[in-house]
């Protein structure tokens, strides 16, 4: 049936579900680039940080190696709870949240949208303090550099699944800055004790096959929390 | 044959043991333009929000275009929803809501619909402004078009006028005569007896979940029904 | 206060098996009277993370799929009476560990695993108590409870890792391989009893549950 004054042809799918994700994520992107708030409070966050873990620093009693790691794990997990809390908090305002979830778009590539764009945040956060941590703390550069960035991507990936989910739970309630935190660190504590074994055992130069065993718990970790939030998600959404 | 725009029969919806909307039904056909009025916590966004697919009714049945209610993405994609709150990312363009908007509802030439339905709602010269930098009607008016960029046929509006002043409000009844007349279905929710009713070919009033009220077209005079929506009101409270 | 035929025979039995184990079974040879800590540690530990987490788990994947309000209130109902038992579990351990072991806390994989099954069960609680509606309330709920359980096998095995890469502590185990039958026996009543108290402890807390939702709704 023609109607007049149409602006597009009258289109009955919905939007593709990558296509539809990237979107997402984009755009999530695109604000955070905008008005660079949690970047700049995670950077902050991250000098403070480095610095304070320095001047803790007994150097008679520890090498500044072995401080490294546990800098490096604080400042990616704090710095991905600020990001994690934004997350959903961008759609509050004015009800954007509202329009997402009036379109045809998928419930998952919401999810996952959101994930990817927290999870590009942690990196971005990462690429940036980990040659500062290594600078600082004289952590020598070896071979074991990509088999660090493999161990940190891993763990990201499994912390910024469940973060995102728990971030849509948390925005919804009235507690939602203490609940984020509260709920996510008996899950965040699976994958930085792994993470940060790893990374202390790679930076004091032993084999990657040395750390084997908490690569796999990761990779466990990451696929099986992945899957079950995308599922789970749907039902933090009003039936 | 006309196909029904939207039709619903005996819509229930509860919110655990509190119930919100109890027994509505209704037929709307295309270029329809119902104006509900009711006092607050009648239950009119509840029923909005399950004529948009976005609530499962508890019972009854509803259906959009044929396609029954709740029916997920196919119902999303031919409705369009505007309300007080903008739903407009603050700190994106103009361009840039109406666009991802469009992206949303697989719209396939994403500039080129942002583009036309800005300049038909007359927001075309500020489209690469941020939101946040707009004003309120400016913000209304990208508002309807991101709501209107898929070429919805039914259009969901809760209390649109909220917020506007008397250009805003008459640039708004303006597309929204426009948008009835090219044929969609229109369902305003709003306390703005005036404008909803010139606007206007059915009128009704819910309190306490219910329709107490449904006229069509010629509808009563204004006076009329601002007495009759008065009278409920007060019952109400 | 009202007690139900269950509440009449759960109390009672805890009270007798708790007689039976101070002054009716003998004191373990290595360990002392230190030891009898055991019959409220162990049977505690059974019933707070195995089973009322166990039934926190089943309840919430039956309420995302039947969305019976009921489940929701059988999953808080357990969720609280578990809180309640795992806290015991934490207090008693390090009781028992400082007399034994020389020291309060010490990162072992189980009470490591109890102590963040206690963060879970405590952010259930505050997550409910931050949501006013019904719906909402039990659909977060059941979401986290099957998170909770997923995550226990990962901490199990993260936790015995890094144990397993440093030196363990010279301790005395906790539960003998091999016991008289008399302790034997007390054990098992002490499991026994916990589970009817935990039984009794869910069924009231249920009642009131309910009690509390008509309430509400009737007020509404």
């Amino acid at each position: 049936m023609q109607r007049s004054g149409r602006i597009a042809p009258v289109l009955r799918r919905a939007p593709g579900f990558v296509g539809s994700t990237l979107a997402i994520a984009r755009k999530d992107t695109l604000i955070e680039l905008r008005s660079r708030s949690v970047i700049l409070s995670a950077l902050s966050f991250a000098v403070l940080a480095i610095t304070i873990f320095f001047f803790a620093w007994d150097p008679t009693a520890v090498a500044s190696i072995d401080l490294a790691p546990g800098v490096l794990w604080v400042i990616f997990t704090f710095s991905g709870l600020l990001g994690l809390h934004r997350s959903f908090g961008v759609e509050q305002p004015t009800r954007a949240m509202d329009a997402l979830l009036a379109a045809p778009v998928d419930r998952e590539a919401i999810y996952l949208g959101k994930l990817i764009a927290n999870l590009a945040f942690v990196i971005l956060v990462q690429a940036i303090s980990l040659p500062a941590v290594a600078l600082l703390y004289n952590v020598p550069i070896g071979g074991y550099v990509w088999s660090l960035i493999g161990v940190v991507l891993l763990a990201s990936v499994g912390l910024v699944a469940v973060g995102t989910l728990f971030s849509s739970m948390a925005v919804s309630t009235r507690l939602a800055e203490l609940l984020l935190p509260l709920l996510a660190l008996p899950f965040f504590v699976p994958v930085i004790l792994p993470a940060a074994q790893a990374t202390a055992r790679l930076m004091n130069g032993r084999a990657v096959s040395e750390v084997s065993g908490y690569i796999s718990i990761l990779a466990a970790f990451d696929v099986v929390f992945l899957v079950v939030c995308t599922l789970l998600y749907p039902y933090t959404l009003e039936q | 044959m006309t196909e029904l725009s939207l039709q619903a029969t005996d819509l229930v919806r509860d919110f655990g043991p509190r119930r919100a909307v109890d027994g509505v039904s209704l037929t709307l056909e295309a270029g329809d333009c119902l104006a509900l009025f009711g006092p607050n916590g009648a239950g009119k966004t509840t029923l909005l929000r399950m004529l948009g697919g976005l609530l499962r009714p508890t019972s009854g049945s509803a259906a959009i275009e044929g396609i029954p209610l709740p029916g997920g993405a196919e119902v999303r994609a031919r409705v369009g929803l505007v309300s007080h709150q903008t739903m407009l990312y603050d700190a994106l363009t103009a361009r840039e809501n109406v666009e991802f908007s469009a992206r949303m509802y697989g719209v396939p030439d994403v500039r080129e619909a942002a583009d036309e339905v800005l300049a038909r709602l007359g927001a075309a010269s500020f489209a690469d402004v941020r939101v946040r930098s707009l004003s309120r009607g400016m913000q209304q008016r990208v508002s309807v078009a991101r709501a209107i960029v898929h070429s919805p046929s039914i259009l969901l509006a809760d209390e649109p006028f909220t917020g506007l002043d008397a250009a805003g409000a008459s640039a708004l009844t303006g597309m929204l005569a426009g948008l009835r007349d090219s044929g969609a279905t229109i369902i305003i929710v709003t306390h703005n007896l005036e404008e909803a009713l010139a606007l206007c070919t059915a009128a009704a009033i819910m309190r306490e979940g219910r329709f107490v009220r449904l006229d069509r077209a010629p509808i009563p005079a204004r006076e009329e029904y601002t007495a009759l929506y008065r009278e409920l009101s007060v019952d109400a409270a | 206060m009202k007690f139900s035929k269950l509440g009449v025979v759960a109390v009672l039995a805890v009270i007798g098996v708790y007689i039976r184990a101070i002054y009716f079974t003998p004191f373990d040879a290595l360990q002392g009277p230190a030891q009898k800590i055991l019959y409220v540690h162990a049977p505690s530990a059974w019933v707070g993370l195995y089973l009322a987490f166990g039934l926190v788990f089943i309840t919430s994947v039956l309420y995302l799929w039947l969305k019976d309000p009921k489940l929701d209130r059988v999953a808080s109902s357990s969720a609280e009476v578990g809180f309640v038992f795992t806290s015991v579990v934490l207090i008693t351990g390090p009781l028992w560990a400082k007399p034994i072991w020389g020291a309060y806390w010490t990162w072992d994989a189980r009470l490591t695993l109890t102590l963040f099954l206690w963060f879970i069960y405590a952010g259930y609680l505050i997550l409910r108590g931050a949501i006013d509606d019904f719906e909402m309330r039990a659909r977060f709920s059941a979401v986290l409870g099957i998170l909770g359980a997923l995550l226990v096998p990962f901490i199990h095995l993260s936790v015995y890792f890094f144990r397993t890469m440093h030196p363990m502590p010279v301790l005395l185990k906790p539960s003998a391989p091999s016991m008289p039958s008399d302790m034997v026996i007390t054990l098992v009543s002490a499991f026994c009893a916990l589970t009817l108290l935990y039984a009794w402890l869910l069924h009231e807390r249920y009642l009131l549950a309910t009690e509390r939702d008509a309430a509400l709704a009737g007020r509404s």
